[in-house]
């Protein structure tokens, strides 16, 4: 299966070759202009640097029903959902939830149910707040290797990939180029900012590009959010709640919001967008991915917004299931594309270099 | 008659959008009639990817300057004179203009492709390629409320004295008729029609093929000859290059090309040479070679090269067959062995010692044998040997419709009232054999423009 769809990748692969009039929109097609012949890993490659911004689909003018049957966003939306898989430890697990978002919402309402119950089971000594709850042992107990765990896993997944490719030695020259493309999204751009082709068909358009920065940025910020709620409560011994001109609200308000927005607007998006132009077998789950992101961001917010009320155990529960169930998923969901994909850019401006 | 309509625009690529984008913009209500399915719209600029402009200093993408008379100068090389010079200098002195108007329209410009390097201080490359321009051209259509109908073509022009009154269609919903006020036939040449084309240049055209859209097949063309248009262009000939020859019978476009004869040694069915391989560089030589190949037997040719010479061309859609001896690639493509085999013995043996230079013409020629190869004569030796079939693939036709520098059409007794034409319906006019890359869209977008000028000025 991997490898007939590999098979079916050279073949659009070995067309745009001998074509190139796509070469001005993004980083795939220089990269695939690099090499004549072009091995597994290097499909594999490019399947992971394309952003599937679809400019090259509509220009093409190989398309189906023309002979060639060029569909290149589609075959490389497929190999790439289909190297995270392969790459994937424990392997099964990324078949389960990359494809299926029944499954994504079934572990969501597992792990909101498991944090219910601990927060009934687990008596809480003391504490304010949320600590009133779940005390903040029992959370780091839970979330720790939440955390750790499946980052373990993404760093298998990633020195698999990296073998596969033939990646050489990392420069830091090179990840920080890889970064700053991510974080601006370059290869969204369309090679001269007007955007991609993602859901109005052939007129090109920023609103995936930005929405996606929202998420990414809002991501982050909530990221960067608990860090600094760690660092005050280990560093400085400063415990939760945090009013509201404290890092981690300053950081975490606009950080949900973001989350929000921005996941709202790719999930709109999406289901504006032609899916077969994708890889459909995985719409799904990468769906249920975005709404769940997105979950995390509301259920914060509405977490902060329900200080002091009645509502505050319940909403600490779902919001803590939410991002429980976020950490579980991250080397078995859309999400492991961001770490490939900073690989991949990496790898690329290596090449380029 | 149901409809009316200002300006009726017959067919759907770079001219004809150009014609109604213009005329939308003076206010007229316009219809596009396009054959082809909305997948095809576009006809050949489809398939292109470069607009060849005059520029006085950097322009865009563009590199230096390029002034009127050069580029006369290269229109007159290549047409070896077959032009008329008065709409020629009108076309290249528009083309300056015509750079920011396509960029204002939303074509978007890039720097020279890799591999087409020589072309950069000349000819802007879409982003994209042809089919992008033509999709920003439908974009800005949709957007001045420019009617396009899809799978619809017209099958005769209604023309009354010297006046054109409406077309007939044939499309999804039947056969219907529709008036208009002026037409703008924008409806490329006929290659796509096999049969005419064999009734011009003789049985052999059967075996060629059309390197792009399957649609130009010259109705309104021929319909508008019946009707005693004034034609112009030879109507036997055809501009075609030497393509691969498993490429399909339409549509293969760029990617079917071949660059790899300056490196091969070319036979024909019965493994015999007959012409120079390494005459110039291949840019200067694939229409040659497209009637070249014509001329053979079969109207089929066979490049072959050994393994020291695979990388030294651009990449070709279909891979080359391959075989360890020459007598088994023979035996692949059905060639007699024993001719290719001794064939490329006499070759091997008039090749002399030299410096080789892939990409200059390096005087590496043969001795004594003919036709020599003056150019790139390396022996070929080193298996695995590897070969590409040769066909003739046609990229347009000549033959077309009489206009004036107003790109007004003339009839049997002068010019119509409201007929105007532009791109490859009337490029025979501008170009009357060969051809410069990217002056089928220079000529397409400046007379498109100017009928479209016209049409709506017309109407108003």
């Amino acid at each position: 299966m991997f490898d007939e769809t590999i098979a079916e990748a050279r073949r659009q692969v070995e067309i745009c070759n001998a074509c190139r009039y796509c070469e001005g929109y993004c980083d795939v097609f220089p990269a695939l202009m690099r090499l004549r012949d072009h091995d597994d890993g290097d499909i594999v490659q490019l399947a992971n640097l394309c952003h599937n911004c679809r400019g090259c689909y509509y220009a093409c003018q190989y398309v189906p029903p023309h002979e060639f049957a060029i569909n290149l966003p589609a075959v490389l939306a497929e190999v790439r959902v289909e190297s995270w898989e392969r790459h994937a430890w424990p392997r099964r697990f990324a078949r389960l939830f990359q494809r299926n978002g029944v499954a994504v919402a079934g572990l969501l309402i597992v792990a909101i149910a498991l944090l219910l119950l601990m927060a009934q089971a687990v008596p809480s000594a003391s504490g304010e707040d949320f600590y009133a709850v779940l005390s903040h042992g029992t959370m780091v107990a839970l979330f720790l290797p939440a955390f750790v765990l499946p980052l373990v896993s993404v760093a298998v997944s990633l020195r698999r990939y990296w073998a596969e490719i033939g990646g050489g030695p990392l420069r830091p020259t090179d990840v920080l180029r890889a970064a700053s493309d991510s974080m601006r999204l370059r290869n969204l751009s369309g090679g001269q900012g007007q955007g991609c082709n993602f859901e109005a068909e052939d007129r090109f358009s920023n609103r995936r590009r930005r929405f996606h920065q929202a998420m990414l940025w809002g991501f982050l910020l909530c990221f960067a959010s608990t860090a600094s709620g760690t660092v005050l409560h280990y560093g400085f011994g400063l415990e939760a709640p945090y009013g509201f001109w404290s890092l981690p609200k300053l950081l975490g308000v606009p950080g949900g919001v973001l989350l929000v927005i921005g996941c709202s607007g790719l999930a709109w998006l999406k289901t504006q967008a032609d899916a077969s132009l994708g890889a459909v077998f995985a719409w799904g789950g990468e769906m249920a991915f975005v709404l769940l992101l997105g979950l995390t961001g509301l259920t914060g917010l509405a977490l902060y917004a329900s200080a002091s009320t009645t509502a505050l155990p319940v909403l600490l529960a779902i919001h803590l299931g939410t991002v429980l169930a976020f950490f579980l998923l991250l080397p078995f969901s859309k999400m492991t594309h961001a770490f490939y994909r900073l690989a991949a850019l990496t790898a690329d401006a290596s090449a380029r270099r | 008659m149901t409809e009316d309509w200002d300006v009726i625009v017959i067919g759907g690529g770079n001219a004809a959008l150009c014609a109604a984008i213009e005329a939308a913009e003076s206010g007229a209500r316009v219809l596009i009639l396009e054959s082809a399915p909305k997948v095809y719209r576009g006809g050949n600029s489809r398939h292109t990817r470069n607009f060849r402009c005059m520029h006085d200093g950097p322009l865009s993408v563009l590199t230096d300057s390029y002034g009127e008379d050069e580029y006369f100068d290269d229109l007159l090389r290549v047409t070896k004179g077959e032009t008329d010079e008065t709409l020629a200098r009108l076309v290249i002195r528009s083309s300056e203009d015509c750079l920011p108007w396509m960029e204002a329209h939303g074509v978007r410009f890039q720097p020279s492709l890799s591999g087409t390097l020589s072309l950069g201080r000349t000819n802007a490359f879409f982003l994209g390629g042809g089919k992008a321009l033509v999709n920003a051209y439908y974009a800005t259509a949709e957007d001045l409320g420019i009617a396009v109908r899809y799978d619809t073509e017209v099958t005769h022009v209604t023309i009354e004295g010297d006046r054109f009154t409406g077309v007939r269609v044939r499309g999804p919903d039947g056969v219907a008729d529709i008036a208009g006020r002026a037409a703008v036939i924008a409806a490329g040449g006929f290659q796509g029609d096999i049969d005419w084309l064999a009734d011009a240049w003789g049985p052999a055209a059967r075996n060629f093929l059309i390197r792009g859209t399957p649609y130009n097949r010259g109705v309104v063309l021929r319909d508008m000859l019946d009707q005693g248009a004034i034609s112009v262009g030879d109507p036997t000939q055809c501009h075609a290059v030497a393509i691969d020859g498993r490429a399909s019978k339409f549509d293969g476009g760029i990617v079917t090309r071949l660059d790899c004869v300056p490196f091969s040694v070319v036979v024909n069915k019965d493994g015999q040479r007959f012409y120079d391989e390494g005459e110039d560089v291949w840019p200067k030589r694939y229409a040659i070679w497209g009637r070249l190949v014509a001329a053979q037997p079969g109207q089929v040719a066979y490049a072959i090269i050994d393994s020291r010479s695979l990388d030294l061309f651009m990449p070709s859609v279909f891979p080359p067959e391959n075989a360890d001896t020459l007598e088994g690639l023979a035996t692949k493509f059905g060639l007699p062995p024993e001719a290719v085999r001794d064939t490329i013995d006499r070759f091997n043996a008039a090749c002399r010692d030299g410096p080789f230079h892939p990409t200059d013409l390096d005087g590496l020629t043969t001795q004594g044998i003919a036709p020599a190869k003056t150019n790139w004569a390396r022996p070929i030796t080193e298996p695995p040997f590897y070969g590409y079939s040769l066909r003739t693939g046609v990229t347009f036709t000549y033959l077309g419709l009489k206009v004036d520098k107003s790109a007004r059409v003339s009839g049997p007794k002068g010019r119509y009232d409201n007929i105007w034409a532009a791109g490859e319906t009337m490029a025979g006019s501008i170009l009357g054999q060969g051809y410069l890359a990217g002056f089928g869209m220079t000529i397409g977008t400046v007379f498109g423009r100017i009928a479209g000028q016209e049409a709506a000025a017309h109407v108003r």
